[in-house]
């Protein structure tokens, strides 16, 4: 909408007005012009009001008429458009807004890709049943020690390296304090349990995230999921985790993710390759995760 | 698509049905009044006033001049589609659920709930073209199943009346002498409430959603089971596309908890299924409650659904639906 001050010579003058004419000049107006809608649907009108001031104003609207179902009407429907309201649609006030066309577009959105939908699930799964397998722990995966995720035969990284030394060497005591909280895993943690000294009692992910050679992915695509994170890292050296980082809420991907190497060359190499590679229409940023800063 | 939220009910939808040529679209809530809106723009024509209870399904005739509704303040009434003036009022001793017109017009089925003792029957009633002639008893009166029946149908050529409700069983009528002549198979049915049934627009087939967070396509002669769509929640609605070979669920999860969704889980999605290939094919959000009604456009190019929310949302489908691929 633009609005402009329009200075007319208008063809009465200022003497020729009577005092209590002051509110009433209306009459002095052009009257209303409506152009188009032209073959585009652009229609303009164009009108003159008196703004608080005084002054002439001129205000052009410009819409654009869009039709939203090109339906061929027939006869009777044409006829019934006629119609008169009725009911309480008589008195509707024009302010009621009883009709609006949404604000947001909605899209018709596509499932995920098979094979990764029944993975999904599991994350938007009940949270209890999820909580009641991380406290199983009973299921402890032997290759690569996480706890309430997969049985040992299933184990997706069992072609992987061994977990490092601090892991395996444990003394079995702390063994089981770590499965201990590994049961409370979404409870909240104190800062001062948190990395430092105290690392060995927080649960496996915590430790894991603070581990070396963590490399940290972000600007990933929706639907990169930790199975090809780990495709993409593979080829530069034995990788001991992956982890995307998912919306508990919305099961969707957040857009980053980590990844650990065994070794830190591999980590090395693999930063220097894949910063900046295009990979699923986005551009991959590669970098050192930051050690958190506690 | 930039879908048209229409704002005319106070309470839950309950219903929607287009008339044949697809430039009306009839809504029916909880608020005792069914409102007609132009169902290109979505503009509100009128209301039907008169219903003093919750109107459960509406039907309209085939030249659009004749409006049923089923309410539960234990009536149906005939409306005058152009001016909203009530015609006639069936009154029965319980509440009115399903309403449907014959092909012709000439005859109409209406259920009524069980209540105070009285079991859920299903009413055969003659729709006469002149209102003065119009009578208000039943042609055919049949009763059996348990609970309610949420929804009946004329099956093809007026000769069966198919039937679903909270049995979770799918019935047929012989529609003249009320015999029943077939049932689902509880192997293959639903084991929960059947809360909507669609038919295809050539009566062969026809769709029922249930609570069982499944919908089924069954044949409509034989009964036959002929495809079943799972989903992860309660389907309150279903349609089929006229068009193209799509199915459409609308469901949430129970009211109990939806206060305890994000609704950015997406639950409250009307979710389109390949009707062949039972596969899902998309989902349109934007309701802020459950889906309880859903109508596609005669043409197939525009549905609409409304929710629990009071919403009817109009969506006019972009050109890249009719290219889907699955």
């Amino acid at each position: 909408m633009a609005v402009e001050a329009a200075i007319q010579p208008s063809k009465l003058r200022w003497g020729e007005l009577e005092e209590d004419d002051g509110e009433d000049l209306d009459f002095l107006l052009p009257p209303k012009q409506v152009i188009g809608p032209d073959e585009n649907g652009i229609k303009k009108v164009v009108e003159y009001k008196f703004n608080e001031e005084g002054n002439k104003v001129k205000i052009t609207t410009t819409t654009r008429i869009r039709k939203l179902a090109n339906a061929r009407l027939s006869k009777r429907a044409v006829e019934r458009r006629s119609w008169s309201k009725f009911g309480d649609a008589v008195h509707e006030d024009v302010g009621s807004r009883l009709t609006m066309v949404s604000t947001e577009e909605i899209l018709l959105e596509r499932p995920r890709a098979p094979g990764t939908k029944q993975e999904e699930n599991k994350v938007a799964g009940d949270p209890l049943a999820q909580m009641g397998k991380g406290g199983a722990v009973l299921m402890v995966c032997r290759a690569c020690g996480k706890k309430g995720d997969h049985w040992t035969s299933k184990c997706p990284y069992k072609d992987l390296a061994q977990p490092s030394e601090s892991f395996t060497d444990r003394p079995p005591s702390s063994e089981t304090t770590a499965a201990a909280t590994g049961a409370t895993k979404g409870a909240y943690v104190p800062p001062s349990m948190r990395g430092g000294g105290a690392e060995r009692v927080v649960g496996t992910d915590m430790r894991r995230r603070n581990e070396e050679n963590s490399v940290r992915v972000t600007n990933l695509s929706e639907d990169t999921r930790e199975s090809d994170l780990h495709e993409l890292f593979r080829p530069f050296g034995n990788v001991s985790r992956v982890y995307v980082a998912v919306d508990q809420k919305t099961g969707m991907s957040r857009g980053f993710g980590f990844v650990n190497f065994v070794n830190r060359e591999d980590a090395e190499r693999a930063i220097n390759k894949l910063n900046g590679y295009g990979y699923d229409n986005l551009i991959l940023r590669v970098e050192w995760a930051a050690p958190r800063s506690n | 698509m930039r879908p048209i939220l229409m704002k005319g009910h106070e309470r839950p939808l309950t219903f929607l049905k287009y008339n044949r040529d697809g430039d009306l679209l009839f809504s029916c809530a909880k608020d005792h009044t069914p409102t007609v809106w132009f169902a290109d723009n979505g503009e509100r024509l009128g209301t039907y006033r008169g219903h003093n209870g919750a109107v459960w399904s509406c039907d309209v005739s085939r030249d659009s001049t004749r409006l049923i509704t089923g309410s539960a303040d234990q009536t149906a009434k005939l409306w005058d589609v152009q001016t909203g003036t009530q015609l006639f009022t069936f009154n029965f001793d319980s509440p009115a659920r399903s309403v449907d017109f014959a092909v012709g017009d000439k005859l109409a089925v209406i259920t009524t709930d069980p209540f105070m003792g009285l079991t859920s029957a299903i009413h055969i009633k003659r729709i006469a073209r002149d209102r003065s002639d119009q009578v208000g008893e039943s042609v055919v009166i049949l009763k059996g199943p348990q609970g309610r029946i949420n929804r009946a149908v004329w099956g093809p050529l007026n000769k069966t009346i198919i039937s679903a409700g909270e049995d979770a069983v799918v019935r047929i009528w012989d529609s003249e002498t009320g015999k029943l002549l077939r049932e689902s198979d509880k192997e293959d049915g639903h084991k929960k409430t059947i809360t909507s049934l669609a038919k295809s627009n050539d009566v062969s087939h026809f769709l029922t959603g249930s609570l069982d967070k499944s919908a089924k396509l069954w044949d409509a002669r034989t009964l036959t089971l002929i495809k079943t769509y799972v989903t992860e929640r309660p389907v309150n609605a279903v349609a089929m596309s006229p068009l193209l070979d799509h199915v459409v669920l609308g469901g949430g999860q129970d009211a109990s908890a939806v206060t305890t969704t994000d609704h950015r889980a997406g639950k409250f999605e009307a979710k389109f299924y390949d009707k062949i290939l039972q596969e899902e094919v998309g989902g349109v959000k934007g309701h802020f409650g459950p889906i309880n009604a859903l109508a596609f456009n005669p043409d197939g190019k525009s549905f609409s659904s409304g929710g629990e929310d009071g919403y009817v949302r109009l969506h006019h489908f972009d050109s890249d639906y009719f290219n889907i691929k699955v």
